[in-house]
């Protein structure tokens, strides 16, 4: 493992970070705009960096992947069209910005064709119901598919600079383990255990028990379709296992970043918080902090706060006064600036929070970035390119 | 029917819109209302503990107050539980490689872990150790994994106890004056759109009734009819003169700060509006609203409590 060698400078802004680098992982829990922030973060490299700069995403919304041309499933990497640019404003972008949505199923079909010895084999392989049930369901196979295919998109060396929005996960650190487990999984003793009794008729005395428990337990049949399964999946081994080495291999690269999205609520801020530690004992290049829906920072003054509070208390008085100029109903406008100063509180209590939140989460990451609350929904190019230039330099 | 007259209720919801505070504020409520009520986070990982602020949970039912139990899920733990009381396999369950046996199994075969945690959450209603089961349940993306387990596994294994098992937890789960599942969601694209396509999957792929759409940090409405007008004339310069000589300074980011919570609003109400065509009537839907919180623990899981019991009609 190559250690980390410290950059002459460390990066000061996303700018200058994604533009020493090839490969960008937008991390972070669920809910958060991670898919919004790292497309933002493409189409401002495409604008700003040039090159060819492609964004894969794993769940966008319908109207944001309408707007990056994926319309139809498929992994196929699409380009977005310079008209769209134009509509946004940015009629001579310097690069190209690509999109690539992740199929799951798809890139686990394209893995299996690829490593397995034979077309006859991999067809059976894929005619498996167990392994249809996997490829499909089996949760992990996200996260480590969508590392698999970061790795082959690399590797095919078409882009300058990949962004990677990482799939919604229970654990959001589950992905960059992924391949080293999906490595362990395939060269466990356990594995070949489970599957000697089917290749020879020799049971190994010291396993009896073990095979005598997981029969009862769920039937020889079931047993029996797996050990099947992993024995055509054992053609693949060597590959497989080289493989997911190559990808845990890739994510720990010097080439590699990891950027943080997080809001300052407090569940997603707790886990960012946890990421930020594990990242950075784990030496992954963690370099970026994106603070999503950041509330504007007048609400963090206090002199403010004060009038809002002044409005509302002396609500009756001035609004007889504010009626006599507006000539509206006096009761009316009482309620309005009651309203005006209450809300205002409101906001600062949350305002208040998120602050301490902040400065706990800014310690670490070398690049720190707030993106204000944007009160419209991001759907198009011009929206993300609106959203990237918060928190680009 | 009201929402805590089932036995056993799954809470889900995509991830960040309060599926955890939600069920918690469940929890509370069915327990003051005098209901001998488990709560269970089925990611072990997770954050129920924060909002009773009593400890990290574990596998064990621990009771946090009178008629409020809490428990999180540990799917080896359930299935050693599971060999004991159901096969007679106590010895057996104390081996050594059964755990790794298990993690193996677990990884290979979709939908062992999910029914081992189904399995424990039903046996629970089965054997009538509480009057509800509040469980905060796999997010919306792997919800239906988790419920239509039973039938994955029917369809998987053949034979076998296991098989057995699997009867009597779909007539559970199927049965919706027993059990029902409430999404959470807030009035947001992805959080909304998820919800909506949700229902479509669990009439597709499980037999679990919808009971409930819960609409989460339902944001206030600033002002009523004609008031907006006021406001806007509040941005005249003689007015807002007039005003900051009387409080002392700026009155613009009060101003702005309150444009804010408008036009929030305003984008959300599109987004609700879409829920409300996309769920199925009959589907009651709950509001609750965003707290404007210093932060969130027991007080905020009460406020919220509160509010849930308002929107049930108690």
């Amino acid at each position: 493992m190559a250690a980390r060698t410290k950059p002459e400078a460390e990066p000061t802004s996303l700018e200058s970070l994604l533009a020493a680098k090839e490969i960008a992982v937008f991390c972070g829990s669920g809910g958060v705009g991670k898919t919004t922030t790292a497309a933002a973060a493409a189409a401002m490299a495409a604008v700003k960096l040039g090159g060819k700069v492609l964004v894969l995403t794993v769940d966008p919304a319908k109207r944001l992947a309408n707007a990056l041309g994926l319309q139809g499933f498929g992994n196929e990497e699409m380009r977005v069209p310079v008209s769209a640019f134009k509509a946004a404003g940015q009629p001579h972008p310097r690069g190209e910005l690509w999109a690539a949505m992740l199929d799951t199923k798809q890139s686990w079909d394209n893995l299996v064709r690829r490593h397995a010895p034979d077309p006859a084999t991999a067809a059976r392989i894929l005619e498996n119901p167990l392994y249809q049930n996997i490829s499909g369901r089996f949760v992990q196979s996200h996260e480590y598919i969508a590392m698999e295919r970061l790795y082959e998109l690399h590797s095919e060396g078409n882009f300058d600079l990949i962004v990677v929005d990482t799939p919604p996960t229970r654990n959001a650190l589950d992905f960059i383990e992924a391949p080293e487990r999906m490595a362990e999984f395939f060269s466990s003793r356990l594995l070949r255990l489970l599957i000697v009794p089917y290749r020879s008729r020799v049971v190994n005395l010291a396993s009896r028990p073990f095979y005598q428990v997981a029969d009862r337990i769920l039937g020889s049949q079931f047993l029996q379709d797996i050990a099947e399964f992993f024995i055509l999946f054992q053609t693949m081994y060597a590959g497989f296992v080289q493989r997911s080495q190559a990808v845990a291999r890739l994510l720990r690269d010097n080439r590699t970043t990891f950027v943080v999205v997080t809001t300052l609520e407090a569940a997603p801020a707790h886990e960012a918080e946890y990421f930020i530690d594990v990242l950075t004992a784990k030496k992954f290049h963690l370099d970026a902090l994106v603070l999503n829906k950041v509330l504007p920072s007048y609400f963090n003054d206090e002199a403010a706060a004060t009038r809002a509070m002044l409005l509302t208390d002396r609500a009756p008085e001035l609004a007889a006064k504010v009626a006599g100029v507006t000539g509206d109903d006096s009761a009316q406008v009482e309620r309005v600036l009651a309203e005006v100063g209450e809300s205002f509180c409101n906001f600062g209590v949350v305002a208040q929070r998120e602050a301490s939140q902040r400065a706990v989460l800014s310690a670490a990451p070398a690049v720190v970035a707030s993106v204000p609350y944007f009160e419209t929904d991001i759907y198009d190019l011009d929206g993300l390119l609106r959203l990237g230039e918060k928190f680009w330099t | 029917m009201n929402l805590l007259d089932r036995k056993l209720v799954f809470v889900t919801g995509k991830g960040g819109v309060g599926k955890t505070a939600v069920t918690a504020a469940l929890g509370l409520l069915a327990a003051e209302r005098g209901k001998r009520t488990l709560v269970c986070e089925v990611d072990s990982k997770g954050n129920l503990a924060d909002f009773f602020e009593t400890g990290p949970t574990s596998f064990e039912e621990r009771e946090l107050q009178p008629n409020l139990w809490a428990m999180s899920m540990d799917t080896e733990a359930s299935l050693k539980q599971y060999l004991q009381l159901q096969l007679k396999l106590g010895l057996v369950a104390r081996i050594g490689p059964l755990a790794r046996m298990f993690d193996f199994v677990a990884t290979a075969a979709p939908g062992v872990k999910e029914i081992v945690t189904v399995g424990k959450l039903c046996w629970e209603v089965r054997e009538r150790h509480y009057d509800l089961v509040v469980v905060d349940a796999a997010p919306t993306g792997h919800i239906v994994g988790q419920l239509a387990a039973p039938q994955a596994i029917n369809g998987l294994i053949q034979v076998g106890p296991v098989r057995q098992q699997t009867g009597w937890m779909l007539d559970i789960l199927g049965n919706p004056r027993t059990t029902g599942v409430a999404i959470v969601t807030t009035a947001e694209e992805m959080p909304v759109n998820e919800t909506i396509e949700l229902q479509g999957r669990l009439q597709a792929e499980t037999n679990v009734d919808l009971a409930a759409v819960i609409v989460n940090r339902v944001l206030p409405e600033l002002f009523g009819r004609g008031e907006e007008e006021v406001f806007e004339r509040l941005w005249d310069p003689e007015v807002s003169s007039l005003l900051e000589d009387e409080i002392g300074g700026s009155v613009e980011p009060l101003l702005e700060g309150a444009r804010m919570a408008v036009t929030l609003r305003r984008t959300r109400a599109e987004h609700l509006e879409r829920l409300r065509d996309g769920i199925e009537a009959g589907v009651p839907m709950l509001y609750l609203p965003y707290l404007f919180a210093r932060s969130h623990g027991l007080r905020s899981t009460r406020q919220l409590a509160e509010a849930l019991s308002a929107e049930l009609g108690f």
